[in-house]
Formats: C-alpha cells, sequence, structure tokens
C-alpha cells in the first residue's frame, strides 16, 4: 500500500514537470502571460507550489521574488495545498443583512477549524469570500464552482456533510 | 408537438436549485411520455420567484414559481404545460403571463431588453431579437460619429465614476497609436451589485457587441474582459459566446465584411478588490501586483501596456448596442437632470422582493425598497440602506424619499455608484457596519500609500473600542480625524471613500455608537 502511494506520487510528479513545461509553452508569449499562467497551474494542481517559481520566473524574464510578490498579492491562489474542497461563506453586507455571520460561526463549528484552515479530515478547506454575486438571494455560499443561495445552517451542515463523503471535482 | 419550456442556468436560479429542477422536469416528462424541449433561457431577475419555469404558449410565456424539483410531479398532474387547463390555472405556483407581472411590466429595460428571454449562448437568438443592429449602424458611420452618438446619448461610466462615456472615448480616439485597447471591467466588487454578472451569464453578445463597437469607434483591435474570478458561470458563458461570434464572423479579422478587425478574450482576475480599480486592473492584465497607478496619465492616454485603452464597465459598454441602434436620443428621453437614460438597479441584503429593476434615473429609494422590493424579507422595519457598495453610505429612512440620480446623492453625501441598494432591518448593529467598513478597507488595501493601509487597521482598533464602550466621545473624535485623513490623502477610493460607510452610520445612527446626536 504505502509503496504503491509512494509510486503514485512519483509518477504525478513526473508528469507534473511534463505538464507544467506545456503550460509554460502555452502561455509563454501571451502579453501579460503571469496570471492566465497561474490560474492554469492552479486549476491543475489547486494551489500553486513554490516549486514553480523559478520556471515560471525563467520563462517570462521576472525575479522568483517577483513572481512571489504577484502569487501573494491576490487572494485567489493559494500556496497551500487545500482540501478535496473549498468552502467559501459569503461575508459582504447583503449577506450579512440576511445572517451570514450565523453562518460563519456553524461552519468554523461544524468543521472544527477558521478561515483558510482545512478541515482535519482534509475534506474541507474555509475561506471568506465578499460576494458571489447572489446578493438577491443572500444569504450565499460556494463549493468548490457550485453556488447556493438563501443557505439556512442546517442546509450548510447538508452541504458540508455531503462534501465529506464525495471526492474532490475532476 | 413537443412543448417549449424555459429553465433559466443563471447562477442565481442555479443557487436555488435550478439544475434540479430542470432534470426533474426531463424526467417526469419523459416517464410520461410528454415531448418537452428545454430552453435554458437567462433570468428575468426577479429572483424570489426562482426558479422560475416559463411554458412557451400562444399568448406568451406563462410563468411557474418559485419552483422547487419535488414541485415538479405536482406541476404535471396538474396539466402545467397545457396553460388552459383549469387545474393549470388553479395551480398555486401559477403566475400568469411573465410579461404582465407588474414587476416586471413596469420596468423600462433597455440595456437588459433581452435578458431572461433569449437562450444565452444562441447567436442566432440574439441576431432574432435585434441583436447587432447597433454595429450594423455603426459600421456605416465615422468613428468620430460613433462617438459622438454615445456622447449625445447622456450615458456616463455605469462603473461608478459616472464620467461621460463618449468623452472618454473621445480622448482615445483623439489619441495616435500603433495599438489601442478596449478593455471591459468585469470585476465587479462592489457587494449587492450582480448586473454585470447577469448581462455576462444572460446576455454576452450585448456585451461583445458593445466592445466591438468601441472598437471600430477609437480604433482599437483587441478587446479584454477582466472577470471576477467568483464568477465561473460568467466565464464559461462568455468564452462560448465568443467563441461562436468569432466563427460567425462577429469576431476577428473584417468583421461581417467590413475592413475593421477586433479580437476578444476574456481573463481572469484573482479574487482582489482593488483590481477594479482601473489603473490596478491594468497592472494585473499586464502580469502584475494590482498596486494603483498614479493619475495622471489617464488609462485614456497610456493604459494597457502603455497604449490608449479605454477602460469601461460591463454596463456601459452592454448599453452602447441599443444607442447605436435606436439612436442618441432615444435613449437621451430617459432619466433626470444629467443622469440620462436608464439605470439597471439591484435590489439586495433584507429584501423580500430581491432582483433587477431596470429604470429611468429618477425613481425614489422608497418606492424601489417598498413597491418593487417588498419592504424587508424579515418583515422588520427597513433601518438602514447602503447604496453604492462597500464604499457607499448608509442612509437612513429620512433619505429613502432621494431619487436614483448622480447629482442628488452627491448632494446628500451619498454615492449611487453601480446601483446596488442594500437594505437592513432594524436588526443591524451600524456600529459594527462601520468597523466592517474598516476592516474590509484594511483586508482588501492595495498598501500603496500610508493614510488607507494604516488608517484602516487603526480604524478597525478604534471602531473595537467604541463597541467596546471605552472613551467613546474621545475615540469617535479620533475615527473622524482617521476618516478626514483617509478621505483626503488617499491614492484611490478605496482608501478615499472608506469614510462613507464609515460616518454616515455614526452621522444618521449616532444611537448605536451609544453617542446622544452626531455633534461630537
Ligand atoms: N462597480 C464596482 O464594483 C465598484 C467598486 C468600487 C468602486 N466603484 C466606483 O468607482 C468610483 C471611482 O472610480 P475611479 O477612481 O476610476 O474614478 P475617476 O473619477 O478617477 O475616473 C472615472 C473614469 O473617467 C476617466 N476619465 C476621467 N477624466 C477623463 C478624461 N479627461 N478623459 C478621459 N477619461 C477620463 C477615468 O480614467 C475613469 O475611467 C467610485 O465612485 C465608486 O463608486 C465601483
Ligand atoms: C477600489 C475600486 C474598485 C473598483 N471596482 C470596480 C469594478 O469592480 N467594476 C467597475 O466597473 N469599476 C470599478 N471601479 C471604477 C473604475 O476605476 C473605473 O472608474 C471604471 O471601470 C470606468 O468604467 P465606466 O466609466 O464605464 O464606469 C473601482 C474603483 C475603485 C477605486
Ligand atoms: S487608497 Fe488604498 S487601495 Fe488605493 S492606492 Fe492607496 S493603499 Fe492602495
Ligand atoms: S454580498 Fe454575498 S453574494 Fe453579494
Amino acid at each position: 500500500m504505502l509503496q504503491d502511494t509512494l509510486i503514485n506520487q512519483a509518477s504525478v510528479q513526473a508528469g507534473w514537470a511534463e505538464k507544467l513545461d506545456q503550460l509554460i509553452a502555452q502561455y509563454k508569449s501571451m502579453p501579460g502571460a503571469l496570471l492566465p499562467l497561474l490560474h492554469a497551474i492552479q486549476d491543475e494542481l489547486s494551489y500553486i507550489p513554490e516549486s514553480v517559481y523559478p520556471k515560471i520566473a525563467r520563462a517570462l524574464a521576472l525575479s522568483v521574488a517577483e513572481v512571489h510578490g504577484v502569487v501573494s498579492f491576490y487572494h485567489h491562489f493559494k500556496t497551500h495545498k487545500p482540501g478535496r474542497h473549498v468552502l467559501q461563506i459569503c461575508r459582504a453586507e447583503s449577506c450579512q443583512a440576511m445572517g451570514s455571520e450565523g453562518l460563519e460561526a456553524h461552519a468554523k463549528q461544524c468543521l472544527s477549524i477558521d478561515y483558510h484552515e482545512t478541515s482535519q479530515d482534509q475534506a474541507i478547506t474555509l475561506e471568506p469570500v465578499y460576494c458571489l454575486g447572489n446578493c438577491a438571494l443572500s444569504p450565499a455560499v460556494m463549493l468548490d464552482e457550485a453556488i447556493f443561495g438563501r443557505v439556512s445552517k442546517a442546509d450548510l451542515e447538508a452541504l458540508i456533510q455531503d462534501a465529506k463523503k464525495t471526492e474532490a471535482q475532476a | 408537438m413537443s412543448t417549449i419550456v424555459y429553465i433559466p442556468r443563471d447562477s442565481s436560479a442555479l443557487s436555488v436549485g435550478a439544475e434540479k429542477v430542470a432534470s426533474a422536469i426531463s424526467q417526469e416528462a419523459a416517464k410520461r411520455g410528454i415531448a418537452v424541449t428545454l430552453v435554458r433561457n437567462g433570468s428575468r431577475g426577479l429572483y424570489w420567484l426562482e426558479t422560475m419555469v416559463e411554458v412557451a404558449t400562444d399568448k406568451g410565456r406563462v410563468a411557474y414559481g418559485p419552483v422547487k424539483a419535488a414541485d415538479v410531479s405536482g406541476l404535471f398532474e396538474a396539466d402545467f404545460l397545457n396553460t388552459e387547463a383549469a387545474s393549470a390555472k388553479a395551480h398555486r405556483l401559477n403566475l400568469g403571463l411573465t410579461e404582465e407581472l407588474a414587476w416586471l411590466k413596469q420596468q423600462q429595460r433597455l440595456t437588459f431588453a433581452r435578458v431572461g428571454i433569449t437562450d444565452p449562448v444562441s447567436l442566432e437568438d440574439y441576431l432574432a431579437h435585434d441583436g447587432y443592429q447597433g454595429l450594423k449602424n455603426a459600421l456605416k458611420l465615422s468613428a468620430a460619429d460613433i462617438v459622438k452618438t454615445v456622447t449625445d446619448s447622456g450615458l456616463r461610466g455605469r462603473g461608478g465614476a459616472a464620467f461621460p462615456t463618449g468623452i472618454k472615448w473621445n480622448t482615445v480616439l483623439g489619441c495616435a497609436a500603433d495599438q489601442k485597447y478596449i478593455v471591459c471591467n468585469a470585476d465587479e466588487g462592489d457587494s449587492g451589485t450582480y448586473s454585470d454578472r447577469m448581462i455576462m451569464e444572460n446576455d454576452p453578445y450585448v456585451l461583445i457587441e458593445g466592445m466591438t463597437i468601441a472598437g471600430i469607434a477609437v480604433g482599437a483591435t483587441q478587446g479584454y474582459i477582466y472577470l471576477r474570478s467568483e464568477y465561473p458561470h460568467a466565464l464559461a458563458v462568455l468564452n462560448e459566446a465568443i467563441a461562436k461570434a468569432q466563427q460567425a464572423g462577429y469576431l476577428g479579422d473584417n468583421i461581417i465584411g467590413s475592413s475593421h478587425d477586433f479580437k476578444l478574450e476574456v481573463r481572469r482576475a484573482a479574487g482582489a478588490y482593488v483590481c477594479g480599480e482601473e489603473t490596478s486592473l491594468l497592472e494585473s492584465l499586464e502580469g502584475k501586483r494590482g498596486l494603483v497607478r498614479f493619475k495622471p496619465p489617464l488609462p485614456a492616454i497610456e493604459g494597457l501596456f502603455g497604449k490608449p485603452t479605454v477602460v469601461n464597465n460591463v454596463i456601459s459598454l452592454a448599453t452602447v448596442p441599443i444607442i447605436l441602434h435606436k439612436g442618441a436620443q432615444y435613449y437621451a428621453d430617459y432619466g433626470m437632470g444629467r443622469s440620462r437614460g436608464t439605470l439597471p438597479i439591484q435590489l439586495a441584503g433584507n429584501i423580500k422582493q430581491g432582483g433587477l429593476v431596470e429604470l429611468a434615473f429618477g425613481i425614489t429609494l422608497r418606492e424601489l425598497l417598498y413597491d418593487y422590493g417588498g419592504g424587508s424579507a424579515s418583515g422588520r422595519p427597513i433601518k438602514a440602506v447602503q447604496v453604492g457598495g462597500p464604499l457607499g453610505a448608509f442612509l437612513p429612512e429620512s433619505q429613502f424619499d432621494t431619487p436614483l440620480d448622480y447629482e442628488a446623492f452627491t448632494a446628500i453625501w451619498a454615492v449611487l455608484g453601480h446601483g446596488g441598494i442594500v437594505a437592513f432591518d432594524d436588526t443591524v448593529d451600524m456600529a459594527k457596519m462601520a468597523r466592517y467598513a474598516f476592516e474590509f478597507c484594511a483586508i482588501e488595501s492595495c498598501g500603496k500609500c500610508t493614510p488607507c493601509r494604516i488608517g484602516s487597521t487603526r480604524g478597525v482598533e478604534v471602531m473595537d473600542k467604541i463597541i467596546a464602550g471605552t472613551d467613546r466621545v474621545k475615540n469617535i473624535k479620533l475615527v473622524r480625524d482617521l476618516s478626514n485623513t483617509m478621505l483626503n490623502g488617499s491614492l484611490c477610493a478605496l482608501g478615499g471613500m472608506t469614510p462613507y460607510p464609515v460616518l454616515s452610520a455614526i452621522n444618521h445612527f449616532p444611537a448605536d455608537f451609544n453617542i446622544k446626536d452626531a455633534a461630537v
């Protein structure tokens, strides 16, 4: 078992190096390539490991510090591997007016974590978000790319339980 | 004969189960051997009625809503597809003819003319509903005349700053350059707003057409849509629509046989509020951190990659086609004072009937909150509304008769902005809202200038003391001082306008700060 896992990891890594080269080749000549490339990497790996900085820097004629500066500026880019699912709870005004504070507290309690943390079973990473454009149906949350409106505490708990059972989205 | 049934694909409709309703209807129809053709349309914007299912009839579409998947077998039992049947008419979810719903009928939908009616990704549908008429007219005009038409319409930037769109375009037209750009600001950072999202998800071609006309008007051949990363559905719809427009010759080289080229690409933002500020946005598009640039130079003169660039909000650009189609005067005939045309207003927060209301400028907040909104969702009194996003002022009941007009809002030290209206009932604690305004600014500050970077963090600390009851009078004075520094010393409106929600909360709701009146 353990050996299988190690072999699997090794092959993902090997495949990844090629994939990264391919992505870099694909985006390199695009004007303003850095953000699209970072998005593509995060789409692939669900985060942006620091190990990719040097290759990106070389390809786009930037310093590693510049790449790091960009990754860290944007809330969307994750520097650590998140759980299998990402649950975002809207904290902005319209959702506050409809009780999002209660939802936030409930999610933290159900998962025994705070924002920017991952549940112990690696199922869910909890993130705040500031408007999902679903303000007519506040309070709103987003699980991976699925959006939910008029969310009650019971709805949220059901979502969390479901997510814990299911694998990550492809 | 197969009956056509419309079920929205808009993400807010999806958020309350539209996908489940769609599959329940397909399955139930198959089980019963009834032929239905599902069309995934956009949302009409009556969100409290989503999922709204519409059935096509000779007299127009008949609506049912809000439909849950669990209602579907009951709808079939009531023969809901046969809208003339007594059982269908008597069904508790039957809303009658969609177009006759007062909430919709009283609106003046110009920018949103097609939204909810068409299949968003169908170019044929777009063309069958007056699509690309504006572009056809534009191609008959000189560049200067297109710009003049937009200027004469009175259209002002719908992103919030209300700068006249035609004048901005004229600056870009007047610049000589080997390359110019059209950038659509689709970052829609303001909470309580979703009209940009609705256009992109529900009528993407109108934005594409507007950007194409802008390109032809100022001589730009490349466009970018800088899209909020929180909008994955809009991304998918835009990419599909762009590909189809390109295939059909509406984008690319020699647009519909003319001598004009225009290419368009969507770029994903990455979750920084400040990147909705146009110069920060341009930095981000160039692949950098979103630090705000000093103005001047204006983006119109030195914008993306240093080239003359039109930066416009989604709604500004999506309004251009109807202006070019129906004429400047047609548009300018709507509105009041210097606010010409219509505004797509978004009702949000604690409101019974939330949704998209497009009307000529001039309607009052009270009419919107009660006649359209139906009062609060909780049934309690509405205590405050915030208009214009997180940088907008809070308004008390005594100001609800203010008409929606840029100048009328400025006159009461408030902001109309992008037209988002967020209602709060009397359980809201305005001191907490003031604290949140500072907190949001602290989280989203780009860090380039001190009043914003330091002021916002200090603001949170001082608000905590006020909420805890420590030295209230002294600390409120401190908040006022901090706010003045931010108002006068910030480089952009993030730091510069955070004092609007903060000070309006103190001034209009002193009791929530445990002070007798706002004079302290
Ligand atoms: N829609 C949202 O989500 C959102 C979020 C935050 C803030 N805002 C709004 O943003 C506003 C502030 O925006 P801003 O800082 O860009 O305002 P601004 O007044 O600096 O600029 C407005 C627009 O006019 C252009 N402009 C000004 N003078 C010009 C000239 N002579 N020629 C050509 N173009 C010219 C600017 O480049 C800009 O595009 C606030 O009022 C707020 O309401 C909107
Ligand atoms: C902090 C900040 C955030 C902004 N966010 C947005 C935004 O999300 N969408 C938008 O259209 N304009 C936003 N603006 C306004 C833009 O800077 C700019 O005025 C606008 O895109 C111009 O387009 P318009 O003239 O069509 O409104 C923001 C401004 C500031 C200061
Ligand atoms: S006001 Fe804030 S966001 Fe704007 S430039 Fe200054 S630090 Fe950056
Ligand atoms: S404020 Fe929560 S979805 Fe807009």
